[in-house]
């Protein structure tokens, strides 16, 4: 699955177009030329281990982090310069960023329903907290929940405006595999209800395998692969995305099939 | 998600993301946020009022032990007292200012903040009106209490006091402004900037003594920061029962160009933490 990213596809063709971006902190290069865009109603992974430019991918998406060269559109909109334009219709996610501690589950979802422009609050985070099993929490200072119920909240803040474009930072890091699943199970819930784009970056092949239609496996920066789950085990004739992962990472496959790295983005 | 009618909150309605309507909306979401942390913190309340209160007790005896004296000087008014109210304005608008921002760096809020649709002058705003609601929370029992105990009676400066407070919580957005960029792009290892900013005017306004005490060479530089004409104002009225407006004009007009710079510099710095990848450590 090749996601060439063409000017066309810039001006809204593509609700996401990442082209030729990069970003250089100092002398280290973080995300190396890459290219790739999302299509309406996808579920992508951003698979790769630390380092391998994932977090910064997703932060530049956000408008959070400006490019050093290269471009974001998202729902036509160029992401390093004006990003109020797409704010509303999408939404995120990470463990490594918290919502007050000290504040209530409604108090911090309240809030933040208001900076989305949700109109039917109190109805909505109602539906959200029983949808996600945190209507007991709703009235407990956000700093006293385990990490899974952390997670659900997270989430909740993340569905409160229902965004089209779903961005997460490793979406079930630190929860015990029951709490994993039920989240995964969410989230491809919501998906296909909602018709939306999901953007996750993970270490987690299970959850990669069980949620993505398609993977960007980074390394360095760079994008070495860009393929479906399964066309990505059978094309390196391993039998989990885990194999593959080992042998992409630590350049078995390329030197086997005589790949050099980051061939792929180049285009 | 299992189908639910669009009442029962299944789907959100979403209003408008621009526009006044829109901003106001998000200045108040913010404000709200900030009233919900004071009210979940009755030791935060409380250290609001004690500061402000031991510095006025403080500073009230000092003032009652002079009186006693021959200077006819500290005889005349209360000078220093005033001067202890006023400078407080300064001082704990900035720090609300000042620490509502950095709470939300402690709290690992501002990734979930700048990724919404919130502008950062709406930030700057909902930070502005929070910083007035913490003073008043501050300030009010505080001037009370040194009617009560001193007889001092901060409302005997009339409609200048009006033009003071405005004067002062303006200085006070521009040092907020300047920290919180800072802030934002060196992290919270500068921090101890936040806190200790404002204590640059305290001997460079002139707040417990006249501008004439200060070397020629310091005074225009005395000059140039509106406080000092709100001091210089203060002693004028409680001296001589005369306030010269030209003083407040002067305030005004640098304190336009004290908040152009301190917003520009946050917008600038803001921008830089976008630039170097600071807003939001995600973890790599």
């Amino acid at each position: 699955m090749d996601e060439r990213v063409t000017t066309q596809d810039l001006a809204e063709t593509v609700p996401v177009a990442v082209r030729d971006l990069t970003k250089v902190y100092g002398t280290v290069t973080a995300v190396n030329h890459i290219t790739f865009s999302l299509k309406p109603r996808t579920t992508v992974a951003l698979l790769g281990g630390n380092g391998a430019g994932k977090t910064t991918t997703i932060a530049m998406l956000l408008g959070l982090v400006v490019p050093t060269s290269g471009e974001v559109r998202v729902f036509g909109t160029d992401m390093a310069r004006s990003r109020y334009q797409a704010a509303q219709r999408l939404n995120f996610q990470s463990p490594y960023v918290d919502l007050p501690m000290r504040l209530t589950v409604r108090q911090n979802l309240t809030v933040y329903a208001g900076l989305y422009g949700v109109a039917n609050a109190e109805e909505r985070i109602a539906f959200l907290a029983q949808d996600l099993q945190i209507t007991a929490l709703l009235d407990r200072a956000t700093g006293k929940l385990s990490a899974g119920q952390k997670t659900r909240v997270g989430l909740a803040k993340a569905l409160l405006n229902a965004p089209e474009l779903l961005l997460l930072d490793e979406p079930t890091a630190s929860l015990d595999p029951d709490t994993a699943d039920w989240v995964r199970q969410k989230l491809k819930e919501y998906a296909q209800t909602r018709r939306a784009m999901i953007l996750f970056a993970s270490h987690n092949m299970a959850e990669v395998e069980r949620l993505a239609d398609r993977v960007i496996l980074l390394d360095a920066g760079r994008i070495l692969e860009d393929e479906s789950p399964r066309a990505l085990i059978k094309t390196y004739g391993r039998e989990t995305l885990e194999e593959v992962f080992l042998d992409v990472v630590r350049g078995r496959a390329r030197r086997e099939r005589n790949e050099v790295p980051g061939a792929r983005e180049a285009s | 998600m299992s189908s639910v009618s669009k009442t029962s909150g299944a789907v959100p309605v979403l209003l408008p993301p621009f526009g006044l309507g829109a901003s106001l909306r998000r200045i108040g979401a913010l404000v709200r946020r900030y009233m919900y942390l004071l009210r979940s913190s009755g030791i935060r309340l409380v250290e609001l009022i004690y500061w402000p209160f031991l510095q006025m007790l403080t500073w009230g005896f000092l003032q009652k032990y002079l009186a006693g004296t021959t200077s006819p000087l500290v005889q005349a008014a209360g000078v220093l007292i005033g001067g202890v109210l006023l400078w407080d304005i300064l001082f704990r608008s900035k720090i609300g200012f000042s620490t509502t921002f950095i709470e939300e760096m402690w709290s690992r809020n501002l990734g979930n903040l700048l990724t919404s649709p919130l502008h950062p002058f709406e930030l700057v705003a909902a930070l502005s009106v929070w910083s007035v609601t913490r003073l008043a929370v501050s300030m009010i029992p505080v001037a009370v209490a040194a009617y009560f105990i001193f007889g001092f009676n901060l409302l005997d400066l009339g409609a200048a006091l009006v033009a003071f407070f405005v004067v002062l919580v303006l200085t006070s957005w521009s040092l907020g402004l300047l920290s919180a960029g800072v802030i934002l792009r060196y992290g919270l290892g500068a921090e101890e900037l936040a806190w200790s900013l404002a204590f640059i005017l305290l001997p460079l306004s002139c707040v417990y003594y006249p501008v004439s005490v200060l070397p020629d060479w310091l005074r225009p530089i005395s000059l140039a920061l509106p406080p000092t004409h709100v001091f210089e104002g203060m002693r004028s009225i409680l001296l001589h029962g005369v306030f010269d407006v030209n003083e407040l004009w002067w305030a005004l007009g640098l304190n336009a160009i004290y908040l152009t710079v301190g917003y520009l510099a946050f917008r600038w710095f803001l921008q830089s933490a976008r630039v170097n990848g600071t807003l939001l450590q995600l973890g790599e």
